[in-house]
């Protein structure tokens, strides 16, 4: 289409353009790769030095030091089943409050989008000072034993969650028909939840993945909130590691970016499955 | 033009919006919502307000704009000082870089996968910010890292040149490790939104390209290219763990200073530091806001 509107002279000097574009093509490899030595070389020479744990020789000694580290699977699998407490917790919040919104009470959606960006706006450190300062005395005393503060930490993370599962799910409800779904489903006897659970839940399943693993790849390692509650988690943990072993924080820091890049290549596969249906 | 961020004319009208429906249901919608606000009213409202209203009470009781007064002291304001000037220095750096890199995937000629990669590997980077980051350029740039090492293996020792990791230069370095890719994922959009058919246009009229980037492509990108490095701004404005990783907390930033006053109170004034908590998040505040501000100007061209 795009042929047959070009007029003859640009068409012409498209042709006749053949070194510009070629020099155009030197600057843009130039730049991406610039770029990319910058973003390799710190990944490159960590990896480097976690292979020299071993005097004398390469090997992958540092990476078996990490996980026979006495404190370092507690502290992982404590992170993991935090983060996933804290998935679960913002998608029973958020689905539905979007859902709502979306459906019944457009008027509140101003007010819910000023809320989910407010984890934005209060840094992590403030957000624990007030949290501390709020939870640390009756008639709202939370922070008292290591549990209860777990629990608060849970539902922190829920909620700074709530601007990336928001948006994931608010994206998710345009691509589909959330009214006529909502009246099929109720012309055939449904009540709310099982149009919630049964229709909307299954519709939403790449928004919810794509929620859940961004929201993952930011509280499993999280370390601000976690440390000023004293829980022994994966960031605090990793912080102490940093200042106490020579090549183990090496392993640490690529185990850590492996798994932010599984999450986010999760993300872009499923997605990509769905464009390509 | 409605107030919302984003208007959803299909559900707009009132019929659907729950106007003429009896009150019973109307609560049950409501209903429906409750339990988000209670929960953010909690865990996001209830400890904003509580720094605020800690921030306007005197020392024996009362309210009082005694503590911000006090933000003009030495020790807060160097350290806002240092957090601005790493914010702005690593916004403008990371944008300026971050939108040259997104210029060469969308439009510079490279094979296609290589857009794919980096929006992944930006998705990746941009979130790998915290502990393993610092790790990562300990032994990449500290004292003893691999590539200090290299630089000495050619005679350069560059600690002796003034270099530090542990400096505003070696925190700059390193924050842009998740500034750039931020900026990627934001201006991407915004470069493929610029449309085939304004720069035939602007070469049918005889527009060199120069003039076609300064007179179309870049006033429509503007809104988009500003409102973004403002979110970096404020992105690395609310930064605690990378620098406290880096540095052990012990360095000069707003984040620090508030992290070092709530484990002893190191303003020696409880009050002031509620002031330094609450002067961050009318920041950060204002930052987002224009943030909005802008991106909703350039939806107006960029759909």
């Amino acid at each position: 289409m795009t042929i047959t509107t070009t007029p003859a002279p640009l068409a012409a000097k498209a042709a006749a353009a053949g070194t510009p574009a070629r020099k155009n093509r030197f600057w843009s490899w130039l730049i991406y790769v610039a770029g990319a030595v910058y973003f390799l070389t710190p990944l490159a020479a960590t990896f480097y030095w976690s292979l020299r744990a071993e005097k004398g020789k390469l090997g992958f000694e540092a990476y078996r030091r990490l996980f026979a580290e006495t404190d370092f699977l507690p502290a992982f699998s404590e992170s993991l089943v935090n983060a996933v407490a804290a998935i679960l917790l913002s998608l029973l919040l958020i689905v539905p409050t979007a859902y709502w919104v979306t459906l019944r009470l457009p008027k509140l959606r101003p007010v819910v989008e000023f809320i989910t960006l407010l984890p934005f706006v209060i840094p992590a450190v403030v957000l624990v000072f007030g949290l501390l300062r709020l939870y640390s005395r009756p008639p709202l005393l939370l922070t008292a034993t290591y549990d209860s503060s777990r629990v608060l930490l849970v539902c922190v993370y829920a909620a700074l969650s709530f601007p990336y599962m928001f948006r994931a799910v608010d994206n998710g409800l345009r691509a589909m028909d959330v009214r006529a779904l909502t009246e099929a489903a109720q012309s055939l006897g449904a009540g709310w939840p099982t149009i919630l659970l049964q229709v909307i839940f299954p519709n939403l399943r790449v928004a919810l993945l794509s929620g859940a693993l961004l929201t993952f790849a930011i509280v499993i390692g999280e370390l601000t909130i976690a440390l000023f509650m004293a829980q022994h988690t994966l960031g605090p943990y990793m912080a102490d590691l940093t200042r106490s072993k020579v090549y183990e924080p090496s392993a640490m820091a690529l185990v850590a970016f492996a798994l932010t890049w599984a999450a986010m290549g999760m993300i872009a596969y499923i997605s990509r499955e769905r464009r390509q249906p | 033009m409605t107030t919302s961020l984003q208007p959803t004319p299909r559900f707009a009208d009132p019929a659907l919006a729950g106007a003429r429906r009896p009150a019973r249901l109307q609560l049950g919608y409501w209903l429906g919502v409750l339990p988000f606000f209670v929960f953010s009213g909690l865990f996001l409202i209830g400890p904003a307000l509580i720094l605020a209203y800690r921030s306007l009470e005197g020392p024996e009781g009362g309210l009082t704009l005694d503590n911000y007064r006090q933000l003009a002291s030495e020790t807060v304001m160097s350290a806002y000082g240092m957090s601005i000037r790493i914010s702005l220095t690593t916004a403008i750096i990371g944008g300026l870089i971050g939108f040259l890199v997104a210029w060469v995937v969308s439009m510079g000629g490279l094979p296609r996968p290589f857009r794919s990669l980096t929006t992944t590997f930006s998705g990746v980077a941009s979130n790998f910010a915290g502990v393993p980051l610092a790790a990562a350029y300990i032994f990449t740039l500290g004292r003893v890292g691999v590539i200090t090492a290299l630089f000495e293996v050619f005679g350069i020792d560059l600690y002796r040149t003034g270099f530090s990791l542990y400096s505003f230069a070696g925190l700059t370095l390193v924050y842009l490790y998740f500034q750039v890719p931020l900026m990627i994922l934001v201006i991407l959009p915004a470069l493929d939104g610029l449309k085939r058919e304004w720069r035939e246009a602007a070469e049918n009229l005889g527009a060199t390209p120069l003039q076609y980037w300064r007179h179309v492509a870049l006033p429509v990108l503007m809104p988009s290219i500003l409102g973004t490095m403002i979110l970096l701004f404020g992105n690395s404005f609310g930064a605690h763990a990378t620098a406290y990783a880096l540095t052990g907390g012990f360095f000069t930033l707003a984040t620090l200073l508030i992290g070092q006053q709530i484990s002893g109170d190191v303003l020696h004034n409880p009050g002031l530091g509620y002031a330094v908590a609450m002067g961050m998040v009318i920041i950060m505040g204002f930052s987002i806001l224009i943030y909005s501000i802008l991106q909703r100007r350039s939806e107006r061209w960029l759909r």
